[in-house]
């Protein structure tokens, strides 16, 4: 709305520079596409059409494990997360002392500006002393403690911008707290609930760093197979899973869109918390 | 309105703060002062002011701070051209995709870009250079991490400069500043507090990262994530990893103090 006005001189420079941004940024996405159809088995020599690495992907049943754990995962620990983020987000929101908000709000975001190997490590040591065996469960119970903050952050915000007289006015008409929580509170806010969970999904399904510690032998999520396998050199079957993860990742942001444009908010929505959140897990 | 009584709802709420924010810390503060026989001692607090991590430890900060600069260098003028595009959402929106690709296949996707018969391999063929050893070196375990840490330096800048009233840069303007001073006067310092959150979502992580150094530096570079991942997963001595990671805390908290506390974000 208000730079519109800047004119459009120099505008060759700085749409060169653009672009070469873009360019840099989804070269390396699109290499390893090209490159999973490639029958020749490198990275660096075309030789042929194939679909042999997908065929291979889909029929590797161990990797097929690996992605419906990493499925379950994200899914369940996102959902648990956002049902504990709503109730944190209330206890912030209803705080009065400034301090004390101040304080709450801080303690949220140790999780986030923590780097993940201090998460990883300090979650192993705990799980360890509680006598959790590392697996399903200790990856669970992380993926659930690095996502509750996030979806704080997106939720709070929500509750922050209605307009308190509503609650009131739902009590004055005689509602009940419960019923001022899932008939007035829980509809205002469902959008930020909503950003919540899905940036709970993205992170969880993203981790390798936290999970990466606390995964004990013979449970394993996608990025920890990801980069064991990668670590042995290059196979094209990583591609091929690529390529798929891209495309699954499109589509989830498609879908995200398509559920937010009613919000008709884009972009920065995602954006700022993305922001803050910086660590890429 | 909301009155005081039954708020036990709040517990689970509560409970992760205790589990998952305050006991991790304490528990990793304990720990490091245990060695690896499990003898309470400071002997690792010693250790760690030794040649050997505070090698390491420079090392560390001098890469972070390498990745830190080139990604502000790279990230703001993008940002700044981003606010220029008409559909600028959509441009956006386009810079954040990549960071929703999972970062490990983007680490890999460099092994074979910079490998040895690699397309800047090639190109550096034809341009008569010969072939380089890219890979496992510093420079590729800094361009990596720019690349995977532009998006995060783009994005708080691109909203301190979208928030930016235009009407100041026209004031100046107006006033006879040239175009550098202008951006030096009066752009940059109104949006500081971008490039601050930008650098700090880049210096922290850079600190610590270490799937990157593995795939990419081929141990060539260590970082102090590098050195907590191998005490804690490789040598098992918790005790010396989590000194590091007493370190690392501290350094956060003191850069987050210095770079200015109280990020926004957080706010109706």
């Amino acid at each position: 709305m208000k730079n519109r006005r800047r004119v459009k001189n120099k505008n060759g420079i700085a749409n060169i520079y653009l672009v070469l941004v873009f360019l840099v940024l989804y070269a390396p996405i699109f290499y390893l596409m090209y490159y999973s159809f490639n029958s020749g088995g490198t990275m660096h020599k075309f030789e042929g059409f194939t679909l042999d690495y997908y065929r291979e992907v889909v029929a590797d049943t161990r990797l097929m494990i690996i992605v419906i754990n990493t499925l379950v995962i994200a899914l369940l620990s996102s959902t648990i997360a956002t049902i504990i983020a709503v109730i944190g987000a209330l206890a912030i929101h209803h705080v009065r002392s400034r301090r004390a908000k101040n304080t709450l709000l801080s303690l949220n975001n140790v999780l986030i500006v923590s780097p993940d190997v201090i998460i990883g490590a300090s979650f192993l040591i705990l799980f360890t002393i509680v006598g959790i065996k590392l697996g399903f469960t200790s990856v669970l119970l992380s993926h659930v403690a690095f996502s509750i903050p996030i979806a704080v952050i997106m939720i709070l915000p929500h509750l922050q911008e209605m307009s308190p007289t509503l609650t009131d006015a739902a009590r004055d008409l005689g509602a009940t707290r419960r019923d001022v929580l899932t008939k007035v509170i829980l509809p205002i806010i469902k959008p930020g609930i909503f950003s919540g969970f899905f940036m709970a999904l993205t992170y969880s399904l993203d981790d390798f760093a936290v999970t990466f510690f606390v995964t004990g032998n013979g449970y394993s999520t996608l990025s920890v197979e990801i980069y064991s396998r990668a670590r042995q050199g290059v196979s094209l079957s990583i591609n091929a899973l690529s390529t798929l993860i891209f495309l699954f990742t499109i589509l989830l942001v498609i879908g995200y869109y398509y559920l937010n444009q009613r919000k008709s908010r884009p972009a920065v929505q995602i954006a700022e918390p993305v922001a803050e959140a910086g660590v890429p897990r | 309105m909301m009155t005081k009584g039954k708020s036990y709802y709040l517990i689970p709420y509560y409970l992760w703060i205790a589990l998952f924010v305050i006991a991790p810390v304490l528990l990793v503060v304990y720990y490091s002062l245990f060695d690896l026989e499990g003898k309470l001692t400071l002997n690792n607090y010693v250790n760690f002011f030794t040649p050997v991590y505070m090698r390491m430890m420079l090392n560390s900060f001098w890469y972070a701070f390498l990745i830190t600069v080139f990604s502000l260098l790279v990230a703001y003028p993008a940002a700044y051209l981003l606010t220029r595009t008409k559909h600028k959402q959509l441009w956006l929106l386009l810079i954040i995709l990549p960071t929703w690709i999972n970062l490990l296949l983007k680490t890999y996707a460099f092994i074979g870009i910079f490998g040895t018969f690699g397309p800047v391999n090639n190109f550096f063929d034809l341009m008569g250079l010969g072939e380089q050893q890219i890979l496992f070196t510093g420079f590729s375990f800094v361009f990596v991490s720019v690349y995977i840490f532009i998006p995060f330096m783009i994005l708080p800048i691109f909203s301190a400069l979208d928030e930016m009233n235009l009407s100041l840069v026209d004031a100046a303007r107006d006033l006879g500043a040239s175009g550098w001073t202008t951006f030096r006067r009066v752009v940059f310092p109104l949006t500081i507090s971008g490039v601050r959150s930008g650098c700090m979502a880049v210096f922290i992580p850079a600190l610590s990262l270490f799937m990157i150094t593995r795939l990419i530096a081929g141990n060539r570079v260590i970082t102090l994530g590098t050195a907590i991942e191998q005490h804690f997963l490789v040598t098992q001595d918790w005790g010396m990893g989590s000194t590091v990671a007493v370190f690392l805390i501290a350094i956060m908290a003191l850069f987050m103090i210095l770079t200015g506390g109280s990020r926004k974000g957080v706010r109706g």
